[in-house]
C-alpha cells in the first residue's frame, strides 16, 4: 500500500507540479476564513478548517450546518465568496471538482458514481485507458485495474460488471479510482450509509491503510460509533460556522451532541400538559418489532388516540425509514403494525391509508406534491384516492375544502388554482399537511413537518398540530429540531444509528434527555 | 406556451378585458390559434376552402372533408394523449387498428352475428390489446416504447393471420352507413367520433380518473402515498387507448368496406402523437387536455388537407409534417424556451429604453 | 471463467447463441436444403442490409436512445444514388460516398437536436423518419432501376463456399462491418463512452465522459450504418424504391434486442446483434421452407422472441442493478 503506481506517481508528477510535498503530521489541506453565501442564507461565516496527512477527520454537524458546502467549496463545486483554500501550502481556485482531483482533492459520494453495467475494471480506467489512437488496451488495462485493486488489498475478477458486486466492493472500487491519480486529500461522504458491518469493517480497513499511507481523508458521517471507531479528529459545524475541531480521545459523546446541536435555554413553557382526562387511553396504533435488513433494526413503539410521539435522533438516525415503514412506503421485512389491538396490513401506502393512516413526506418535492396540479387538486388527492374513482367529490365540495385549508394553514397562494409546483417551498409543505387534514386520518405521521417554513408558519403548525391531538388523533412527528419535539410531544423515541435507544415521556422529556439519551 | 408573456402584452394593449384576454392567456390559445392560421392559409390557397354546400342531403366541402377525414385520427389522439398523461407512449395503436378492422371484417362476412354483437367483439379486442400493453408497462416495468413496440411489430402479424392475408371485404348495411353515412347533414363516423370523445371525457373528468391520471403521470412517487393504485391507472390508460383504437379501426375499415392488414391505421400512432403534443400537452406526462388533442388532430388534417387542394405533390405531406414536429418539440423544450425568453426578453428591454 | 462467461452480461448473449443454434439445427434435421451452405450464403445476403443497419441501433441502444429513422434512410439513400447515377453520371461508388457522407451528417444532426434541446430521441427520430421519407418521395416517386456495369458487377460478385454456397459481395460487406462494428464498440475510447454514457449518463459525466459528443456522434454513426445499409440494398437490388425498407427500423430493433443487447443501455455486443439479424432470417426462411406456413408467421415469432428477450432482460436487471438501486 505504502507506495503508490508508476501511474499514479507520473500522473503526480505531472498534474501537481509546484506543490510541495507534505510531511505525515503536517497540514494538507486547509480552509481559512472561507465564506458562502446563497440568496437569502449565509451558508458558511468564516469557517477554518484544518487537515493533516496521514489522518481521518470526522466532519459533523446537522441538517444546514454546512458540511456539504464545505466539501462543495474545497473541490471548486461552488466558488468561494471569501477566504482562502489552502493545499500543502498553496492557495487554490479549482473552478470544478475535475480540477480539485487532478490537485490531488478526490470525492467519493454515498451514491456510487460509477456505472454499473461496465466491469471493474473499466470503472477504475475509463478516460485514462492505456493505448493510443483512441483505441484501448485491453491487457494493459485489466493489469493496472488488479494492481489498483491489490494496494487495497482486494482481489476480485475485474473483468465482471461492477453492478455485480455488493455496494461495499462498489464504494471501494471507488475510492479506488479517486486515488489512482496524485490524490493527497480523500473526502468520504456517507460512504457507509448503507452497508453492513463486515461491509464496514473492510472500508475501514482500507481507510487505515491510506491513512498510513500518508493521506489526509475527510470523513462525513451521521454514525457517532463510527467516529469514535475511526477518527482522529473531529469538526463540528453548526448553522454554517466552525464550533470547534476536537481530537476524538479527549471529546466525550455527550459534549459531541452538545456541540452538534447547539446548548439552548430549556424552555419549560412549551410543555405540552396532557389533558386530564382521566384514565389513559388505550393504544391507538402499536408497532411490534417492525424492521428492514440494511434499513431499520426491528423496533417497537405505541401511540394512543390524543397522543403526540416524538421520533427524535441526529441526521441519519433512522427517523425517516422508521417513518416510512410504519406507513407502508417502505416494506418491512419483520414485524407488525395493530389498530386498536387488531393486525393491520400496512405492506403498501394504500393499506395504510385505509387502516385510518396519513403521511406527510420529509421529501416534498419528491414524494409530496404533484407539481403540475392545482393546489385544490393536490389537497384533495387523498381524500379522493380514498373514496375511489367512482365516487367524485363534487367541484364545490374541493373549492370549499381548498379554501378551507388554504385559510386554516394560511397558505399563500393567489387562488386555489395556481399549480403547486409554483408555489414557494412552506406553503407546499402546507398543502401537503392540508391533505392529509382533509382526509381526517386517526393516525398522521409528519416527517419534518417545519423544515424550510419560515417562524410565523412554524408556530401556526405547532398550534395545529396541538389542535389535532386535542381532537383525537393520534400523532407521529419526526423531527431534526429538538425544541419542536420538546414543545409538542407527549413521549419521544430516542433513535441512534438506526436503532431505537430509549423512550421517554412525561416529565423526562427535555432536551438534556434527548441528549443524553443519543450520547448514551 | 412561451407566448405567456407576449400574449399579456396583447390583451394590455388592446385594452379588452374579461374573456378575450382571459382567452388569450389560456393554453388553449395557441393550438387554437394555429389551426386557424393553417385554415386561412388553406383558404388562401384554394379559394373555395371554406364553402360548405348541401348536395345529395348532406354538407359537401374542404372543411366537411377536414372533420371526416380526421376523425379516426382524433378518436386514435384522444386515447394517446390518456397514456400520454401516465407519462407514457403507444406505438401500438396503428397494430391495433389492424387487428380489430380484421375481426370486424371476418365477423361481418362470416358470422351473421348482428353489428352490435361485433362492435362489441371488436372493442374487446381493442381492450385486449390494450390491456395486454398497460401489464407489461405497469407490472413488469418496462419502458412504454418498449413494451407496445412488441405488440407494433407482430400486431399486424396477427391481423393478417386474421384475415389470412388478404384484404377481406365485407357487406353490411350497418357498417357502410357508420363508415360512409350521413345523418342530419352529418357524416356519421364524425358523429360517432364525436360522441366517443365526449363519452371519454365524461368518464375522466366526471369521475376523478382524469385527476389520477394525471397524478401518477405527475408525481409517480406521491400519487402512491397518497393513496392511488399507480399501476392500476396505468393499465386503465392503456385500454382506454386500445378502445379508443379499436373504433377508429372500426370506422377505417367500415370506410373502405374491408379490412387491409397492411396498410389500416399506418403511422396513424405518430399522428396520433403529434396530436396531442400540438394540443399543448408534454410528453413527459401530467396532464393532458382531450379538448386540444382534438384542436391538435384537425390541425394535421387541415394541413393534410391544405396540401392536397394546394396541388402540391403529397408527398410534401411528410416534410411538412416533419418540420412541424420538430418546431412544436423545439417551442416546447424547456431549454430552447429559456434561450428565446432571454433573447426575446432582451429585445423587449431594449425597446423600453429607446 | 465459466462463471464469469455466463455472467449478467452475457446470458442474454448466450441465450441468443442458442437459439440461433436451435433454430438452424432444427432447420437441418426438418429440411434437406437447409443442410446446403447455399441457405447460409442467402442468409448472409438477404439480410446483409438489415444487420448492417442494426449494428448503427446497437450503437444507439447502447448508449440509452433509439432511432426510427433507419429504415427511411435506407429508401432516401436508395433514390438519392439512383438520381446521382441516372441523372448526373456519377460513378455509382461516388455516389455511395456522397449518400454516406449526407447519412452521418444527417444522424449526428439528428443528434445535436437530441443533445442541445434534451428531448426525447424517439420523437426527434420519428420526425427524422417522416423527413427521409419526404425527401424520398421528393427526389423520386417512382420506381428507378440502378443500370451501370459496377452495379451489375457488385450483384455478380460471389466467392464460392464449401457446398453449394457462396458469398456475395453484399455479405462480405455486411461482414466487414460487423468487424468494425466490433472493433469500435470494444476497443476504441469512444466505443466505452457509448457504453458508459448509456450504462449511467450523470456518472459517466462525472467521470469526465464526454457526454454530449458522444450522443452526437452515436447518432451519426446510426446514419453513416443506415445509409450504408441502404447502398447495399440498392447495389444489392439494382433499384431504387421511395417505400422501400418500410418498417425496417423495427426489424433493426428487434435484431438488436434479440442479439441480446439491453434497451435500457449500457450491455450488449454488436456480435450479438449479428446472431440476432441471423435469426430473424432463419425464421423467415423456415417459414418459406414449410410452404404451409404463411408469412405473416414471421412478425409474430419475431413480437414472440421480441417479448421473451425483453422479460428476460427485465427479469436479468432486476436482480442485477437492483443492488445498486437498493443502496
Amino acid at each position: 500500500m505504502a507506495e503508490p503506481s508508476p501511474a499514479a506517481l507520473q500522473g503526480g508528477l505531472l498534474l501537481s507540479g509546484g506543490l510541495r510535498p507534505v510531511q505525515p503530521g503536517g497540514v494538507v489541506l486547509a480552509a481559512r476564513g472561507v465564506s458562502k453565501n446563497f440568496p437569502a442564507v449565509r451558508a458558511l461565516v468564516a469557517v477554518d478548517f484544518e487537515l493533516k496527512a496521514g489522518e481521518i477527520h470526522a466532519l459533523l454537524g446537522e441538517n444546514g450546518a454546512g458540511k456539504s458546502t464545505l466539501i462543495k467549496v474545497m473541490t471548486g463545486v461552488y466558488e468561494r465568496d471569501g477566504g482562502d483554500v489552502v493545499l500543502a501550502g498553496r492557495i487554490i481556485h479549482p473552478a470544478h471538482a475535475g480540477e480539485a482531483q487532478a490537485l490531488g482533492i478526490s470525492t467519493v459520494y454515498q451514491e456510487v458514481n460509477l456505472i454499473p453495467t461496465l466491469s471493474v475494471a473499466e470503472n477504475l480506467m475509463l478516460e485514462r485507458q492505456p493505448g493510443r489512437f483512441g483505441f484501448v488496451n485491453w491487457r494493459r488495462l485489466r493489469a493496472d485495474a488488479r494492481q489498483m485493486l491489490a494496494r487495497m488489498g482486494l482481489d476480485i475478477d475485474v473483468s465482471r460488471p461492477l453492478g455485480g458486486f455488493s455496494v461495499a466492493v462498489q464504494q471501494l472500487v471507488a475510492i479506488a479510482r479517486a486515488i489512482a491519480l496524485n490524490a493527497r486529500v480523500l473526502i468520504l461522504d456517507e460512504p457507509t450509509a448503507s452497508l453492513d458491518r463486515e461491509e464496514i469493517d473492510l472500508l475501514f480497513a482500507v481507510m487505515r491503510d491510506l491513512r498510513a499511507a500518508g493521506l489526509g481523508i475527510i470523513f462525513v458521517t451521521h454514525f457517532l460509533d463510527q467516529v469514535y471507531e475511526i477518527t482522529d479528529r473531529i469538526t463540528v459545524l453548526r448553522n454554517g460556522q466552525l464550533i470547534g475541531t476536537y481530537e476524538t480521545a479527549e471529546l466525550s459523546q455527550i459534549d459531541l451532541v452538545h456541540h452538534m446541536l447547539g446548548r439552548q435555554l430549556e424552555s419549560a413553557s412549551h410543555r405540552r400538559k396532557r389533558p386530564a382526562t382521566g384514565a389513559p387511553a388505550a393504544d391507538l396504533v402499536s408497532v411490534r418489532g417492525l424492521g428492514r435488513r440494511r434499513l431499520m433494526e426491528p423496533l417497537d413503539l405505541e401511540v394512543r388516540a390524543g397522543e403526540l410521539v416524538g421520533l427524535a435522533g441526529l441526521l441519519g438516525s433512522g427517523r425517516t425509514e422508521t417513518a416510512k415503514l410504519i406507513f407502508g412506503a417502505e416494506n418491512a421485512d419483520c414485524g407488525e403494525v395493530r389498530v386498536a389491538g387488531a393486525a393491520v396490513d400496512t405492506s403498501s401506502p394504500r393499506r395504510a391509508i385505509r387502516a385510518g393512516f396519513g403521511f406527510c413526506p420529509e421529501d416534498r418535492k419528491v414524494e409530496g406534491i404533484v407539481p403540475e396540479l392545482s393546489v385544490r387538486e393536490n389537497i384533495i388527492l387523498a381524500l379522493q384516492a380514498r373514496q375511489g374513482w367512482h365516487r367524485p367529490i363534487p367541484r364545490a365540495e374541493q373549492q370549499r375544502l381548498a379554501d378551507q385549508m388554504i385559510e386554516a394553514l394560511g397558505i399563500a397562494t393567489p387562488d386555489s388554482e395556481k399549480p403547486v409546483g409554483q408555489l414557494s417551498g412552506g406553503n407546499q409543505q402546507k398543502c401537503i399537511l392540508a391533505r392529509w387534514l382533509v382526509s381526517s386520518p386517526r393516525f398522521l405521521i409528519l416527517d419534518e413537518p417545519t423544515r424550510g417554513i419560515d417562524v410565523g408558519g412554524h408556530a401556526d403548525i405547532i398550534t395545529l398540530l396541538r389542535q389535532l391531538c386535542d381532537e383525537g388523533m393520534g400523532l407521529l412527528v419526526a423531527s431534526s429540531e429538538l425544541e419542536e419535539i420538546v414543545a409538542v410531544a407527549d413521549r419521544v423515541a430516542v433513535l441512534r444509528d438506526r436503532r431505537k435507544v430509549a423512550e421517554l415521556s412525561g416529565e423526562a422529556v427535555t432536551r438534556a434527555g434527548i441528549i443524553e439519551a443519543i450520547a448514551q | 406556451m412561451n407566448g405567456l408573456s407576449s400574449s399579456r402584452n396583447k390583451a394590455a394593449t388592446a385594452g379588452e378585458p374579461g374573456l378575450v384576454a382571459g382567452f388569450l392567456r389560456s393554453r388553449a390559445f395557441w393550438p387554437v390559434l394555429v389551426l386557424l392560421l393553417i385554415l386561412m392559409a388553406n383558404a388562401f390557397i384554394s379559394p373555395g376552402f371554406f364553402e360548405v354546400t348541401i348536395v345529395d342531403g348532406h354538407l359537401f366541402g374542404s372543411l366537411v372533408d377536414v372533420v371526416h377525414r380526421g376523425a379516426p385520427t382524433a378518436l386514435v389522439a384522444v386515447g394517446m394523449a390518456v397514456v400520454i398523461g401516465t407519462r407514457g407512449i403507444d406505438l401500438s395503436v396503428g397494430a391495433i387498428i389492424a387487428i380489430c378492422g380484421a375481426v370486424m371484417a371476418v365477423l361481418t362476412r362470416d358470422t351473421g352475428f348482428s353489428p352490435a354483437v361485433i362492435m362489441l367483439a371488436v372493442m374487446g379486442t381493442g381492450a385486449l390489446c390494450g390491456l395486454w400493453n398497460g401489464v407489461l408497462v405497469a407490472f413488469l416495468g418496462i419502458q412504454p416504447i418498449i413494451a407496445t413496440l412488441i405488440l407494433m411489430v407482430a400486431g399486424r402479424g396477427i391481423a393478417q393471420m386474421i384475415t389470412d392475408g388478404q384484404i377481406v371485404t365485407f357487406h353490411s348495411a350497418f357498417f357502410e352507413a357508420l363508415g360512409a353515412g350521413h345523418f342530419a347533414y352529418i357524416p356519421v363516423r364524425v358523429e360517432v367520433a364525436l360522441a366517443a370523445v365526449l363519452l371519454l371525457a365524461l368518464l375522466l373528468r366526471r369521475t376523478a380518473l382524469g385527476l389520477f391520471v394525471e397524478a401518477v403521470g405527475g408525481n409517480a412517487a406521491a400519487s402512491r402515498l397518497a393513496g392511488i393504485e399507480a399501476r392500476g391507472i396505468t393499465v386503465f390508460a392503456y385500454v382506454i387507448s386500445g378502445l379508443c383504437a379499436a373504433l377508429a379501426g372500426i370506422i377505417i375499415a367500415a370506410d373502405i368496406r374491408g379490412a387491409d392488414a397492411n396498410n389500416a391505421g399506418l403511422w396513424l400512432e405518430l399522428d396520433a402523437i403529434l396530436s396531442v403534443v400540438i394540443g399543448g400537452a408534454s410528453l413527459m406526462g401530467g396532464r393532458f387536455y382531450i379538448g386540444l388533442t382534438v384542436i391538435g388532430a384537425l390541425t394535421i388534417q387541415s394541413l393534410t388537407t391544405g396540401i392536397l387542394v394546394s396541388g402540391l405533390p403529397p408527398q410534401y405531406n411528410l416534410i411538412v409534417k416533419a418540420a412541424a414536429v420538430l418546431v412544436v418539440l423545439l417551442l416546447q423544450a424547456p431549454r430552447s424556451r429559456a434561450l428565446l425568453r432571454a433573447r426575446l426578453g432582451g429585445l423587449f428591454g431594449g425597446k423600453r429604453h429607446v | 471463467m465459466f462463471k464469469s462467461f455466463f455472467s449478467e452480461r452475457t446470458l442474454p448473449l448466450a441465450a441468443t447463441i442458442l437459439v440461433c443454434l436451435a433454430l438452424y439445427g432444427w432447420g437441418m434435421i426438418q429440411y434437406r436444403g437447409f443442410r446446403d451452405t447455399l441457405v447460409l450464403g442467402n442468409l448472409l445476403t438477404d439480410n446483409a442490409f438489415l444487420i448492417i443497419t442494426a449494428i448503427g441501433m446497437t450503437f444507439v441502444i447502447l448508449a440509452g436512445g433509439i432511432d426510427l429513422s433507419v429504415g427511411s434512410m435506407i429508401a432516401f439513400v436508395g433514390v438519392l444514388i439512383a438520381v446521382l447515377t441516372r441523372d448526373f453520371g456519377f460513378h455509382p461508388l461516388a455516389a455511395a460516398f456522397v449518400a454516406l457522407v449526407i447519412g452521418s451528417l444527417l444522424g449526428g444532426a439528428m443528434g445535436w437536436l437530441i443533445q442541445a434541446f434534451d428531448i426525447q430521441p424517439f420523437i426527434i427520430t420519428l420526425a427524422g423518419m417522416f423527413f427521409l421519407r419526404g425527401m424520398a418521395f421528393l427526389i423520386n416517386l417512382d420506381s428507378v432501376p440502378i443500370s451501370h456495369p459496377f452495379v451489375d458487377a457488385f450483384a455478380a460478385f460471389r466467392i464460392p463456399l464449401p457446398g453449394k454456397g457462396w458469398l456475395s459481395a453484399s455479405a462480405l460487406v455486411m461482414l466487414a462491418a460487423v468487424a468494425g462494428g466490433i472493433v469500435i464498440a470494444h476497443f476504441t475510447r469512444f466505443g466505452r463512452n457509448v457504453y458508459a454514457v448509456g450504462g449511467d449518463r450523470a456518472s459517466a459525466a462525472l467521470m469526465g465522459v464526454p457526454v454530449g459528443r458522444t450522443t452526437v456522434r452515436v447518432y451519426a454513426l446510426s446514419g453513416f450504418f443506415s445509409a450504408l445499409g441502404g447502398v447495399i440494398y440498392a447495389f444489392y437490388t439494382a433499384s431504387s424504391y421511395p417505400l422501400a425498407a418500410v418498417g425496417v427500423e423495427l426489424d433493426a430493433i428487434a435484431a438488436v434486442v434479440i442479439g441480446g443487447t439491453l434497451l435500457a443501455g449500457g450491455i450488449g455486443f454488436i456480435a450479438g446483434t449479428f446472431i440476432g439479424g441471423l435469426i430473424q432470417g432463419i425464421i423467415q426462411t423456415l417459414i418459406a421452407f414449410d410452404g404451409s406456413l404463411n408469412s405473416w408467421w414471421t412478425k409474430i415469432v419475431i413480437g414472440g422472441l421480441l417479448f421473451t428477450f425483453i422479460v428476460m432482460q427485465r427479469l436479468l436487471t432486476r436482480s442485477f442493478v437492483g443492488l445498486r438501486k437498493a443502496a
